[in-house]
């Protein structure tokens, strides 16, 4: 088993909320420790080309790293086994890390929605065909439809576009009302409006409003989808479909860590506190407000995790951001034919082959769980769990270490309390 | 960006990729669409391309249940994909 190290602040994400929470929190005489799953910083929204540190960041990364910022790329953390310490593995081996201080910039995932045909190789996320192609995907000349919701399609078409692909269509479920209501509000976000035109002169063209996808098919891999408005379908042939319905949270650390959740997110207070003590959250956990809000949040909960005050102007930013956040939840918000795409036979747990005709009846993740292994499988329903919230309106199922497949040897941490000191 | 090439082996049969590319994506340009095989044996690809769904998961180096898009391509590594 590895050694333990201390930390004053400990930050688990290094995404646009991790960094920004680095940077607020550490100082000459603080022990920061910033931990992330992937092999370099940045999290999605900064994930560079091929593991390398997206230029955008590298300077304060590089502050970071002069400060004596201890980072633990490619590390997960998979137990709680104590008060104030976590159990993270990396490469194979196992660490505890204790701390007195914790923010949980945990981030967002994509939610995915079963439709017929979903488990198709090359049906893919949105976020996630761009991470691939970030990860040396070649999409030259590949047809690509892009659907879901939420503002990622426009910007991954366009991305997929400079990438060389033929970007067939984007399939946007919002209403076109919803949409030129939203670009109105768009205006009071200055930031936003450069982006926004340079998006819809790029891929705009593409755009349906009001449409989804009903189905894919193909025999090995995907060969087509058919997307519907409700009142006419339309099959297309294509290499790739991205499909994703916006972000959920990744709630799996914060429920282990006993921090209170309602309606889906992490409750904190105005420090960006957690209902635990010396826990605090940052980011798309507590709403899915994007970049800008996530970096306002880091920064809050940097500052106080560090016992400073935070200056009154970033407070006020952050309360403007969350506004921008209500307007995004309104005008995304799902519409209900999405709860009728699945048919009897198809896959709802993709790790257990558990279709939706078995999963109609049960009155809880946790009863459904039982009888039937949906959820229980590699990725321990974090792609299920909010698909099923969802369709069948149950709760998110309870959290058990460990939150990811370990050896056992990974789980001596529990028994054993061996302390050394931090190597810096 | 550097454009150092590396060797791989997919399958038995080498590949070669850009530094840093993922074994996600280096299955995928060698045409491969399939990853492994699910409990009923329908065929499967990667879904996120971030170390959640458990969806690209193959065999690296003789070590089962590795997932695809979190594992950096390196020179002399042996993928085995099912399915």
């Amino acid at each position: 088993m590895g050694k333990t190290a201390k930390f004053d602040v400990l930050i688990i994400g290094a995404g646009p909320a991790g960094i920004a929470a680095a940077m607020a929190a550490s100082e000459p005489g603080k022990c920061v420790g910033l931990v992330d799953e992937n092999s370099a910083p940045g999290g999605q929204i900064y994930r560079a080309l091929k593991g390398q540190i997206q230029n955008s960041i590298s300077s304060q990364i590089k502050t970071l790293d002069d400060r004596g910022v201890i980072r633990f790329d490619g590390a997960t953390v998979y137990d709680a086994p104590r008060p104030n310490t976590l159990s993270i593995t990396k490469g194979g081996e196992f660490q505890t890390l204790e701390y007195e201080k914790l923010i949980l910039a945990v981030g967002a995932r994509e939610l995915f929605l079963p439709f017929p045909g979903w488990t198709l190789p090359n049906v893919m996320g949105v976020g996630g065909l761009q991470a691939l192609v970030k990860a040396g995907l070649d999409v030259k000349g590949k047809r690509i439809v892009v659907a879901g919701t939420g503002p990622l399609l426009l910007a991954v078409g366009d991305f997929l576009k400079k990438y060389g692909a033929e970007v067939l269509a984007i399939a946007e479920q919002a209403p076109i009302v919803n949409l030129l209501r939203f670009s109105t509000n768009l205006l009071s976000f200055s930031s936003k409006i450069g982006q926004g035109i340079s998006l819809i002169g790029s891929v705009g063209t593409k755009i349906r409003p009001g449409t989804w996808v009903a189905s894919a098919s193909g025999t090995r891999a995907l060969n087509s989808v058919i997307l519907s408005n409700g009142k006419t379908t339309q099959e297309l042939e294509c290499d790739y479909l991205a499909c994703a319905y916006g972000f959920v949270p990744n709630l799996e650390l914060p429920l282990l860590l006993g921090c209170a959740v309602e309606d889906g997110f992490v409750q904190v207070d105005s420090t960006q506190q957690t209902s635990v003590q010396n826990v605090y959250c940052a980011g798309e956990p507590t709403g899915i407000g994007g970049i800008d809000l996530s970096t306002l949040e880091g920064t809050i909960a940097g500052y106080f995790a560090n016992q400073n005050d935070c200056p009154t102007l970033v407070l006020k930013a952050r309360d403007r951001w969350k506004l921008f956040s209500k307007k995004l939840d309104a005008t995304f918000a799902l519409r209900t034919e999405l709860k009728e795409l699945a048919s009897p036979d198809t896959v709802v747990c993709r790790c257990e082959d558990v279709r939706m005709s078995q999963l109609v009846g049960w009155e809880s993740s946790r009863a459904a769980k039982l009888q039937t292994r949906c959820g229980m499988g590699a990725c321990q329903g974090r792609i299920c769990g909010p698909a099923t919230r969802f369709l069948l309106n149950w709760e998110h199922g309870t959290v058990r270490p460990p939150l990811i497949p370990v050896p056992l040897a990974g789980l001596e941490t529990r028994t054993s309390a061996v302390i050394e000191q931090p190597e810096n | 960006m550097s454009e150092e090439r590396i060797q791989l082996k997919i399958n038995g049969l080498p590949v070669e990729v850009a530094q840093g590319t993922s074994v996600a994506a280096a299955i995928l340009n060698s045409g491969r669409t399939s990853f492994r095989q699910s409990v009923d044996e329908e065929s499967r690809g990667p879904v996120c391309g971030m170390g959640i769904c458990f969806e690209c998961r193959v065999s690296v180096n003789g070590h089962p249940h590795i997932r695809a898009c979190m594992t950096t391509c390196e020179a002399g590594m042996e993928v085995i994909t099912f399915g």
